[in-house]
């Protein structure tokens, strides 16, 4: 019985897991950027919900209506100005910007916020309650809410990008910029708007796991940036769905591992990324969708 | 083509290729003069110097192989503190089992160079931003590994043993030896790797990947041996940071906080140039022991300025020291010169 209590507790933080890695993967598939500060942003969204929260009192879900549209806001003007100006020079340019954005980020917040780990809506009942099935199986809700978000993120998504007029303008920019261009479509606005809903997500991302458990400075990279990483190379790259699939993967591996032995949790879905590096490279959905 | 078989029958009368404008001679001559001088610190300065000194050789060993990935080979790697860590451990290893630290260290470069066959066979595969992040999670994955066994310190580390028969003045001067020949020994192996086969080969990468391949390039092999050289040299950083901090912490020597600063330093010195991870280095201890009392305020304001580079100045300081003056202290390119004519510069 506790096999089956870690895998549905695996799926179920694999949604949490796909709500990280589909602002990842949506970035590379359109502008082929690799966001090395993607985590790092995640974190500043929890924060600033964290402070939203302290000062205007308003209800933590209601904070999502003001964090979301803030860090979309923030992914525009980035990618408009550096990250774009970074694109323009060399992909590998767009490493070296977003990893130092990375180290400057963590180490800014490690300076004003110290190394204290930070925790969103502790006293909600949708945080702490659960419900059980059977004797010995006890879900909490808020991991069925965000596994629940995250099908309904990846919904949106893909009903944005295959039926609206910028998701129309997404993937033609995606699939040939300069062709876009001749078109008539300014591709760095369509560039800007991809980023704009990859940050959306991470804004939700980073919100969902500061409620899940403790947001830290170092959050954003040591787990929120590579278990992103982890969970879209494991889904297959550029595939949307795939990550959704990848977190569920990576998710029960960790909870697996935890079963085996606690300390290994970790390790053990780092175990089951390098096996699947290894033995099938494209990931296990091999339908690219987005890229 | 009647173009390029004119050259040919014109360079035999009217062009010489050269490495240098300038007499290399002369620069080997400053080098190893430099070097000379350095030997002598432990005699002439105090010790915090030294101390200081030997994280300068660690941090300029470091970003010279973070160089050589990045900025010749195109390799960027977020996971290079895999190796500072492993390094780190061979010592300890060896430390326990009876070794002295100092002869501990070449063996711990080997070893890392060893290691670092079957992380490339993991990673070789991805390019670009994936390769980052890939090498990322390696670096995770084989910390959360040397976690498990407690007789090596397991989670929290232990200090390094056999080094308790040395007096404190002989230990930070050997030390400091240790860690000025470890850095002569990476640059010197670097420079002679970019004249030699390779840096051909790699410079055929960097202007045309396709082009070099079907030129016959072993792009495959180049990268394998950029990755075990620069694992080796970035193990031997490691074994050198055990021994100057005599304890090794699994969080401290495989923290990201490595890569930050080799990239930093050679982003601002000028990637994918010999020189710019020198002055790199000079800049970031200056940064860093100007602001050692405000914590991580070094590392934000060093990124910041990185980014700024990165954007605005892609050569760093040393591109624009170069643009100016055409200097080049270790000649890897080939210059053009057409006999009474000024130069011209071939390639770069």
């Amino acid at each position: 019985m506790a096999w089956v209590n870690a895998i549905i507790q695996g799926v179920l933080t694999g949604g949490l897991y796909a709500l990280f890695a589909c602002g990842l993967s949506l970035m590379f598939g359109v502008m082929n950027v690799v966001n090395l500060a993607h985590g790092d942003l995640a974190v500043v969204a929890g924060y600033v919900a964290i402070g939203i929260i302290a000062v205007t009192h308003v209800p933590v879900l209601a904070s999502f209506l003001i964090v979301v549209p803030v860090m979309a806001l923030l992914g525009y003007v980035l990618q408009r100005t550096i990250l774009q100006g970074a694109l323009d020079r060399s992909v590998l340019t767009t490493l070296l910007v977003t990893f130092g954005l990375s180290v400057v980020i963590e180490n800014g917040l490690l300076q004003f916020f110290t190394a204290n780990s930070r925790a969103i809506g502790t006293g909600l009942s949708l945080v702490t309650g659960s419900f059980k099935l059977g004797s010995q199986i006890q879900i909490g809700y808020l991991l069925v809410v965000i596994f629940a978000t995250a099908v309904v993120v990846l919904l949106g998504l893909q009903y944005f990008l295959s039926r609206s007029r910028y998701g129309r303008l997404i993937r033609a920019v995606a699939d040939d910029k300069e062709a876009a261009q001749l078109s008539g479509v300014d591709y760095r606005h369509v560039f800007g708007i991809a980023a704009a809903l990859a940050f959306g997500t991470v804004a939700l991302a980073g919100v969902a796991y500061g409620m899940y458990s403790q947001l830290q400075p170092t959050t954003g990279t040591d787990t929120i940036l590579l278990f992103a990483f982890a969970a879209v190379v494991i889904g297959g790259l550029g595939s949307l769905w795939g990550t959704l699939l990848g977190g569920v993967v990576l998710g029960v591996a960790q909870q697996i591992g935890a079963q085996i032995n606690i300390s290994d949790e970790v390790l053990a879905g780092y175990i089951v990324f390098l096996a699947v590096l290894v033995l099938r490279p494209q990931g296990l959905t091999t339908r690219r969708a987005q890229s | 083509m009647t173009v390029a078989t004119d050259t040919t029958t014109r360079s035999e009368e009217e062009f010489r290729v050269t490495r240098s404008r300038r007499n290399v001679a002369w620069t080997g001559a400053g080098a190893l003069a430099v070097v000379v001088v350095l030997a002598f610190f432990p005699y002439i300065v105090y010790s915090g110097t030294t101390t200081i000194m030997v994280q300068a050789f660690i941090v300029l060993t470091l970003a010279s192989m973070w160089n050589l990935l990045a900025g010749y080979a195109g390799l960027v790697s977020v996971g290079h503190q895999a190796f500072v860590g492993l390094g780190a451990y061979f010592v300890l290893i060896l430390a326990i089992h009876g070794t002295s630290p100092f002869a501990a260290l070449p063996v711990a470069a080997i070893g890392c160079g060893v290691a670092a066959l079957p992380l490339w066979w993991l990673v070789s595969r991805l390019r670009s931003g994936y390769f980052a992040i890939a090498t990322w999670v390696l670096a995770a994955t084989v910390m959360l590994v040397i976690e498990k066994f407690s007789s090596i310190g397991g989670g929290t580390g232990m200090p390094l043993p056999g080094l308790s028969g040395f007096s404190p003045t002989l230990l930070t001067a050997d030390t400091y030896w240790a860690g000025l020949a470890v850095t002569v020994i990476a640059l010197a192996g670097i420079y002679l790797l970019l004249r030699g086969r390779l840096g051909l080969v790699l410079t055929a990468i960097r202007d045309d990947e396709t082009a070099a391949r079907s030129s016959g390039a072993r792009v495959g092999l180049a990268r394998l041996l950029v990755f075990v050289v620069t694992g080796a040299g970035c193990g031997a950083a490691g074994a050198l940071l055990a021994i100057s901090q005599l304890q090794v912490q699994p969080g401290a020597v495989f923290s990201v906080q490595w890569t930050a600063e080799m990239a930093f330093a050679t982003i601002i010195g000028g990637l994918g140039t010999i020189e710019g991870p020198i002055i790199g280095t000079a800049v970031y201890m200056v940064l860093q022991q100007t602001l050692a009392a405000y914590n991580a305020w070094y590392l934000i304001i060093l990124g910041l300025v990185a980014i700024a580079v990165a954007l605005f100045a892609r050569r760093g300081l040393w591109g624009l020291v170069d643009e100016h003056l055409n200097v080049r202290l270790f000649p890897v390119g080939y210059w053009l010169r057409a006999t009474g004519a000024p130069g011209r510069k071939n390639g770069k």
